[in-house]
């Protein structure tokens, strides 16, 4: 018995551990593939080079992100099997087909174009490299939706039934993909992955512009980031106020953990702003609320009754203070980045986004704030889910494969250790890359990479290799 | 009956997955066991060039196998993945450590070493733990009810390994014969040399997995010599014997795109006689394809995408390869 829960426990833990890490490049790809078709899409309009220049100089950061999105994606289409291989045969008929779908419609359109888009420039012309870079940015989003699509139906499940063997068996596809929670997700997610990118670019340009504030490479992007910013900020609030209210309506446990209301309000319930939940005695500890601003929230309304988990046997708790934690830290970066964009609004309109340096030292602290928001969100609506893999219907401690706890602790451990090293070095390459200010004649994708009967026509030897896109044309063709 | 079609044509499509990966991953891993017999610097630079913009496709077949067996057989899926864990687990550590190589030593000149050594390592070790998954899977594993009942260790056999090196050696043989299209001079040179070590190698190992696997269980000898069975898989040594020496005639002759051609018919062969022993079973002797099949709606659902977007998919990727074509360049690098 005790080694059971220990299996579980580690099948948890690495799960967690592999999606977390995962789920990190995703975020940052999918806003940085509409970014670079912006960015080419801008250059091929108005012919500015700066535009350009900064499509050359994002698309080798691109490149790595994505590689390393890649392979621990391809971790994540096997865990299923190897560690939650019940939740794989009875949920098999339904996600299985969105999951394929995903590979059908996305990962082949991302990694088809993928070698056009960073290496084939010159080679195919401006209109086909242009869309390689669309159908690339266009896959990343089809991803997300069917693996959102997925992901929701495990919180709402729809339009299923049961077989003799106990499986979900499909009955309408069309209510399984578009089931309640997907929409109001989708675009929770996808504005997550939006706003992590335009952080990510603006903290670069504020970075560079604190060095060298005329550089016209770092004031286009910042200027860029802040406006998407100033956008997507209160936009992605309200996108949240509306995801948090379908989960009130389809997941009322996981808002009472979020919220920390252990105790039932059937007058109003406060909105608790800080404390230290207490699931032992039921409450929470040095609570810091605001009187009958949660029902306010929630219902709309001052007096709205609002129950509490001591309406639900503690066997359907999720853990009450990792929900609790996490969703405090994603709002407050939330409430951060708003503050963000509202101040560099402020400063546009005061004409000074490229001079008012405490600007540019919190965009440049924001930076890494939309990558913890994400896990912050992720962790929130997936442990809050618990302990159900498809809410309702299928325990997590039911789906767990029938492993020994050695096996997969040694798992685990390797996971632990390899994308640590590899993922650590990975994101170094990509800081070492962000160091480097965009400068004029940014090489690029115009200079390839090898399988190349043309070569030695451009005269390469003067770039460094690291500065050519992937590197490899001066390897090659000097 | 539809419901029975329809299982048999996922039978088939995830075959052709797992066909398309060894065809396009197969090569691609073979470079990387290779890697460490190149010299640094050109050689090396050249040969991984001739798969950089490719690589990524390549493995996305991997994905749509498992994510394929998971929506067409998820009890099989349920059953095979538990069963092979630590080779499976392996794989993907495997399949990490190449693939970010490929970018890694273009980032890092003063570290390159290291990431040709983890290219190397990660093509070596997803090699032989596909084929001891493989393997393993032959031999058959332990069912009860609806889930895996072995160990964490059963996987490891004689037979799994012997699959498992015959894998890596035929891996690398596609990768060498890949390199004598792409690539001139030196280089060319060198994989033509590898070609006459790697092939008679290869064909001693088919001949060896070919002579255990009907001993494995009365199911694989039946399926082979039963009459009138015998008729149809007789043919598949046949083939292999004139596949084998038209790869040596190819060799001989140093015709350049034989090689490899020959290679492949060789690995297809093989993957057909995996289903003249395996058939009608997915796990053998214990789950066979319909027992393992999800519903027909589901199954049809997926082949209405599958049966549009597979030849979609195979223009824009040959596409993709057809930019990228022609021999890898090193000229200019005196």
């Amino acid at each position: 018995m005790l080694e059971q829960f220990d299996a579980l426990l580690l099948a948890r833990l690495q799960f967690a551990f592999t999606v977390s890490f995962h789920f990190i490049f995703p975020s940052f790809s999918i806003g940085l593939a509409s970014y670079l078709a912006v960015l080419e899409g801008l250059w091929l309009w108005t012919g500015r080079e700066v535009y350009l220049r900064l499509f050359k100089y994002w698309v080798k950061i691109f490149a790595l992100a994505f590689g390393m999105g890649v392979v621990s994606g391809i971790v994540m289409s096997y865990q299923f099997g190897t560690n939650w291989s019940v939740f794989s045969d009875r949920a098999g008929p339904v996600i299985g087909p969105l999951m394929a779908y995903e590979v059908l419609t996305a990962f082949f359109l991302e990694a088809g174009f993928l070698g056009v888009m960073l290496f084939g420039m010159n080679r195919v012309g401006r209109a086909l490299h242009y869309t390689a870079t669309l159908a690339v940015a266009v896959g990343t989003f089809i991803s997300a939706f069917w693996i959102l699509s997925v992901n929701s139906w495990m919180h709402t499940p729809t339009g299923y039934a049961f077989n003799e063997v106990g499986q979900f068996v499909p009955l309408d596809w069309w209510t399984i993909i578009f089931n309640p929670s997907f929409p109001y997700r989708l675009m929770h997610t996808v504005m997550a992955a939006y706003l992590t990118t335009a952080l990510v670019v603006g903290a670069v340009g504020a970075f560079h512009l604190l060095r060298d504030r005329i550089n016209e490479g770092a004031r286009v992007m910042f200027t860029m980031a802040i406006g998407m910013i100033a956008v997507a900020a209160p936009v992605q609030i309200f996108l949240g106020d509306q995801h948090g209210l379908n989960t009130l309506e389809h997941q009322p446990i996981k808002i009472m953990a979020m919220e920390g209301h252990f105790e039932s309000h059937p007058d109003g319930a406060p909105l608790v702003l800080f404390g230290l939940p207490n699931e032992a005695e039921g409450k929470v500890d040095y609570a810091v609320s605001v009187p009958k601003l949660s029902s306010l929230i929630l219902k709309h309304s001052l007096d709205a009754p609002l129950d509490g988990l001591d309406t639900v046997p503690r066997e359907e708790w999720p853990p009450v203070a990792v929900v609790f934690w996490s969703f405090r830290i994603m709002v407050g970066l939330g409430m951060l980045m708003l503050l963000l964009g509202a101040t560099g609004v402020v400063a546009y309109f005061r004409g000074g986004l490229y001079h008012w340096r405490p600007l540019h030292y919190l965009a440049l602290a924001m930076g890494p704030a939309g990558f913890i928001a994400v896990i912050a969100g992720w962790v929130t609506t997936e442990v809050g889910r618990q302990p159900y893999t498809v809410y309702g219907m299928l325990r997590t401690a039911d789906s767990v494969s029938p492993l020994e706890a050695p096996a997969v602790a040694a798992s685990l451990l390797m996971f632990i250790v390899i994308y640590f090293t590899v993922f650590s070095v990975g994101t170094f390459y990509i800081l070492k890359l962000m160091g480097h200010a965009p400068y004029t004649g940014e090489p690029g994708p115009e200079r390839e990479i090898g399988p190349h009967r043309a070569a030695g026509i451009t005269p390469a030897p003067a770039v460094s290799p690291e500065r050519t896109i992937g590197g490899r044309s001066s390897e090659v063709r000097t | 009956m539809i419901e029975l079609d329809l299982t048999v044509v996922w039978a088939f499509v995830i075959a052709f997955a797992v066909f398309a990966y060894v065809v396009m991953d197969g090569f691609d891993l073979g470079i990387g066991i290779l890697f460490p017999l190149f010299p640094g610097g050109r050689e090396r630079d050249s040969a991984i060039n001739s798969v950089a913009p490719v690589w990524d496709g390549n493995e996305t077949w991997l994905v749509l196998g498992g994510g394929g067996l998971m929506a067409a057989f998820p009890l099989a899926y349920a059953i095979i993945l538990p069963a092979l864990y630590a080779p499976l687990i392996a794989m993907l550590l495997g399949l990490i450590l190449r693939g970010v190589a490929f970018e890694f030593r273009w980032r890092d000149p003063a570290h390159r070493p290291w990431w040709d050594f983890s290219f190397t390592l990660g093509s070596i070790v997803a090699t032989l733990a596909q084929g001891i998954t493989l393997g393993a899977l032959l031999q058959g594993i332990t069912v009860e009810g609806r889930s895996y009942a072995g160990g964490w260790w059963d996987w490891l056999t004689p037979f799994s390994v012997l699959v498992g090196v015959s894998l890596v050696i035929g891996y690398a043989l596609l990768g060498a014969t890949w390199l004598i299209m792409k690539s001139e001079d030196r280089l060319q040179e060198h994989c033509y040399r590898l070609a006459r070590i790697l092939g008679p190698l290869l064909v001693a190992c088919i001949v060896l997995v070919s002579l255990f696997t009907p001993f494995l269980s009365e199911a694989y000898y039946r399926n082979w010599f039963s009459f009138p069975r015998v008729l149809f898989a007789a043919q598949v040594p046949l083939l292999v014997a004139i596949g084998a020496v038209v790869f040596f005639v190819a060799l001989a002759r140093r015709w350049e795109y034989w090689p490899f051609l020959s290679t492949l018919a060789l690995f297809a062969l093989g993957l057909i006689g995996l289903g003249v022993s395996m058939f009608p079973y997915v796990i053998p002797g214990a789950v066979t394809i319909w027992d393992a099949a999800s519903p027909a709606k589901s199954q049809l659902f997926m082949l209405v995408g599958a049966s549009v977007l597979i030849p979609i998919i195979l223009i824009y990727t040959g596409y993709s390869y057809w930019v990228f074509r022609g021999k890898t360049g090193h000229e200019g690098y005196h």
